[in-house]
C-alpha cells in the first residue's frame, strides 16, 4: 500500500466567522514528522487555523485530512483522531483545579489501561522530560508561566501523540526560556518521530525549528508562500511582504549580512 | 531656566505680516498651567482674510509638553480646514520630530454605521437571536441527557475526586447559611402572625402557619435562592473562567467531554443535596418559629410542636423537598449553560455570574408557579 507522505492535507479550507472571513481556499500539506510554522502578523488568523486544524472550529468551506482520512471534527469516530494529537495551548490551559501530576495523569487514565503505579512513572517521567521533575504536586497557579508551557507541554505528549500542535510557544517567555522550549520541540519531534505544527512570529523560533513555513497575509486573505523560510528570506521570487517579515521589516531584498 | 514651580505663563501673540500669520508663543506650555484660548486664531483667521501661512515663532518658548501638541496640531487641522498651509519649521525639533510620528499612519476612518435598521429587521433579529439561544439551549439539554445516559452505563468521564469535592462545597459547607437564613424566615413569619393571631386569641395557628408555610414553599425556595447565589454563581464563575483560560478547549482536545467532566457532576451533585439543604431549612425554621412563639405569647414547646405534627402532612413535606430538587437541576443548569457559554475575557465571567443567579432565580420562581397550580389540581 502507497503511504500518503502527507501527515496533514488541507484542501481549499475557508475560515470565517459569522460574516468575517478570516482566510479564504487554504491549500496546503504537513508531511510527515516534519515541523510546519505557521507564521503572519498579529490577528491574520494562524490561531484560528490551528483551531480549525484541531478541530475546535468547524470550517466553512474545505477539507481537512488526516493521512487519508477526512476530518470531521462533529463526529464522533474523530474522537480517535483527536486522541492523537497533542496540544499545547497559548496560556498552557491546564486544568486549574488539579496539580500538575493529576494534569498530565488524565489523559492516561481515560485512554489506557495502566494501573495507578504505572501512570505515576509514567506521569514523573515525562515531567523528568520537561525539566520539572518534584513539580507534580504543585497547582498550576503555583507555577511560572514558562514552567506551566512546559507542564502543558508534558501534558501534551502524555499519550505519545503523532501529532503535536504548538499556539505561541514562546509567547510571555524570556528569550533563554523560548530557547529552551524550541530545543524540546525539535528533540520531541526527533524522539517521537511526531508531526509538529507551530504558530508563532517569533523569528527565531521560526528559523531555529522550521523544516517549512507558511505565511498567512491578513489583506489577501490567503497564504502567501509555503517552503523553508531560511531559503524564502533570500528568494526574490517570494513576495515582498513575506521577506520584510522574515527580514523584521528591513526593506524586502535587502541582502541581510550586507 | 526656571526653577520648577516658578513656570512662566504660557501666551500667544497674533502677528500679520503681509499674508502671513504668526503665531508667537511664549512662557511655559503646561498642561498643568493655563494657556491661551483657541477661539482666539479662530478668530483671528476670520477676522484677517487673505491669510496665504500659518508659522510660529517660538523664540521666547519655555518648557512644553503635550500641551503645546495639542494646540498645534488643532492649529494645523483649522489652517487645513481654511485651505492655508501651516508651516511646522520654527516650532521646536522635539515637536516637529512627535507631529511626524502622530501623523505618520493617517487616520483610519470607522466605518460609517450602516443606517439604524427599521422596527421589522429588528423585530426579525430578535426573534431569530431568541430562537438561536433556545437552539442551543436544547443542545446544551440533549448533550446533557447524553451525559447522563453515559453516567448511568458508567461510562462517563468524570473523577470521583471532582465529584466528592463539589458534593461537600454544595451541601455540607452551605448548610450554615441555610440554617441561618432559614431560621431568621421562621422567627419573622413567626412574628408577623403571632401580632396577627393574638387579635383573636388563636396565637397557637402560629405553628400551623410556620410549618406549613415553610414546608410546602418558603423552604425550598429559601435554600433555592441562596444556592443561586452561592454555588449557581460559583458554577458559571468556575467554568467561564476554565473557558477564558482554554482549559474547556483543552478537555475537549483530550477527547474528554465537558458535559460529562464538567456539567454533569455539578448537576448530579445539586440535585442530591438540595433535598437535604431543604429538609435542613424546613426543621430550622420551624425551630426559629418555636423561639417566638414561645416567648412573645404563652404557647409551650409542646403544644408548638404537637400543633406542628397536626397541621404539616407527609404531602406537605415531600412536595416541597420534590421542587427543591427541581430547583437543583435549574440552578446547577443556569450556571453551567451560562459558564459553558462565556465569552472569552474577564469581564465574560462576571456576566455569566450575574446571568446564571437571574436566570436561576427566575425560573425556581415560574416552576414554583407551575408547582402551585399543579399541585392545587393534583390534591397535594
Amino acid at each position: 500500500m502507497r503511504v500518503n507522505p502527507n501527515k496533514i492535507t488541507v484542501k481549499g479550507l475557508t475560515m470565517a466567522y459569522g460574516d468575517y472571513t478570516v482566510m479564504n481556499a487554504l491549500d496546503f500539506t504537513v508531511k510527515r514528522g516534519e515541523i510546519k510554522v505557521l507564521m503572519g502578523g498579529s490577528g491574520c488568523g494562524k490561531s484560528t487555523l490551528l483551531k480549525h486544524l484541531i478541530g475546535l472550529e468547524q470550517a466553512r468551506r474545505g477539507q481537512i485530512f488526516y493521512d487519508d482520512a477526512l476530518f470531521d471534527p462533529t463526529a464522533e469516530t474523530m474522537e480517535r483522531v483527536r486522541r492523537r494529537f497533542g496540544i499545547l495551548f497559548q496560556s498552557g490551559a491546564l486544568w486549574s483545579s488539579m496539580s500538575v501530576e493529576e494534569n498530565i495523569a488524565l489523559p492516561l487514565e481515560e485512554y489506557t489501561d495502566l494501573g495507578a503505579k504505572e501512570i505515576r512513572e509514567i506521569v514523573d517521567f515525562k515531567l523528568s522530560l520537561v525539566g520539572l521533575s518534584g513539580f507534580g504536586h504543585r497547582y498550576p497557579s503555583e507555577l511560572s508561566g514558562g514552567m506551566r508551557k512546559r507542564a502543558g507541554l508534558a501534558r501534551a505528549i502524555a499519550l505519545d501523540p503523532e501529532v503535536l500542535f504548538f499556539d505561541e510557544p514562546s509567547a510571555g517567555l524570556d528569550p533563554l526560556s523560548s530557547l529552551r522550549l524550541d530545543e524540546l520541540i525539535l528533540q520531541l519531534r526527533d524522539a517521537l518521530g511526531a508531526t509538529v505544527v507551530v504558530v508563532t512570529h517569533e523569528l527565531a523560533s521560526i528559523f531555529a525549528i522550521a523544516d517549512s513555513a507558511l505565511f498567512l497575509d491578513a489583506e489577501t486573505k490567503t497564504a502567501l508562500c509555503d517552503g523553508n523560510p531560511r531559503q524564502l528570506v533570500d528568494d526574490p521570487a517570494v513576495d515582498p511582504k513575506v521577506r520584510h517579515f522574515l527580514n523584521r521589516g528591513a526593506e524586502p531584498g535587502m541582502d541581510v549580512n550586507g | 531656566m526656571m526653577a520648577n514651580g516658578e513656570d512662566k505663563r504660557a501666551g500667544m501673540d497674533i502677528l500679520r505680516e503681509a499674508a502671513e500669520l504668526t503665531l508667537v508663543l511664549c512662557g511655559d506650555w503646561l498642561l498643568r498651567n493655563d494657556r491661551p484660548e483657541f477661539q482666539q486664531l479662530e478668530a483671528a483667521l476670520i477676522a484677517e482674510p487673505g491669510v496665504a501661512v500659518i508659522a510660529f515663532d517660538v523664540s521666547n518658548l519655555g518648557e512644553w509638553d503635550t500641551a503645546l501638541l495639542i494646540f498645534v496640531r488643532r492649529c494645523r487641522d483649522l489652517a487645513q480646514a481654511h485651505g492655508v498651509p501651516c508651516v511646522l519649521d520654527g516650532l521646536p525639533e522635539g515637536v516637529r520630530n512627535m507631529m511626524r510620528l502622530s501623523l505618520a499612519v493617517p487616520r483610519q476612518e470607522p466605518v460609517a454605521d450602516a443606517a439604524a435598521p427599521d422596527v421589522f429587521t429588528q423585530v426579525g433579529d430578535q426573534v431569530l437571536r431568541t430562537y438561536r439561544g433556545l437552539d442551543n439551549y436544547c443542545i446544551f439539554l440533549g448533550q446533557l441527557l447524553l451525559a447522563l445516559r453515559a453516567l448511568l452505563t458508567g461510562r462517563a468521564q468524570l473523577r470521583m475526586k471532582d465529584f466528592l469535592f463539589l458534593l461537600q462545597s454544595t451541601g455540607a459547607r452551605a448548610v450554615p447559611i441555610v440554617c441561618l437564613l432559614s431560621f431568621l424566615t421562621g422567627l419573622i413569619i413567626a412574628f408577623i402572625g403571632v401580632i396577627q393571631l393574638q387579635k383573636f386569641g388563636a396565637d397557637i395557628y402560629v405553628a400551623d402557619l410556620v410549618g406549613v408555610a415553610m414546608t410546602r414553599e418558603l423552604g425550598a425556595v429559601m435554600a433555592g435562592v441562596i444556592m443561586a447565589g452561592r454555588t449557581g454563581a460559583a458554577f458559571a464563575a468556575q467554568i467561564g473562567s476554565m473557558q477564558v483560560n482554554e482549559e474547556v478547549d483543552a478537555l475537549s482536545c483530550f477527547g474528554i467531554s465537558p458535559m460529562q467532566f464538567l456539567v454533569l457532576p455539578r448537576v448530579v451533585a445539586l440535585v442530591l443535596m438540595m433535598p437535604l439543604l431543604c429538609v435542613c431549612a424546613d426543621l430550622v425554621s420551624i425551630l426559629g418559629g418555636m423561639v417566638v412563639a414561645v416567648s412573645i405569647s404563652d404557647v409551650s414547646v409542646v403544644q408548638y410542636f404537637n400543633q406542628v405534627e397536626n397541621a404539616v402532612g407527609l404531602n406537605d413535606f415531600f412536595g416541597g423537598i420534590f421542587k427543591s430538587a427541581v430547583f437543583g437541576v435549574i440552578i446547577a443548569l443556569a450556571g453551567c449553560y451560562r459558564g459553558l457559554n462565556c465569552g472569552k475575557d474577564a469581564t465574560a465571567v462576571g456576566l455569566a455570574a450575574t446571568s446564571a443567579v437571574v436566570t436561576a432565580i427566575t425560573w425556581m420562581v415560574v416552576a414554583d408557579a407551575v408547582f402551585a397550580v399543579s399541585f392545587h389540581i393534583l390534591g397535594i
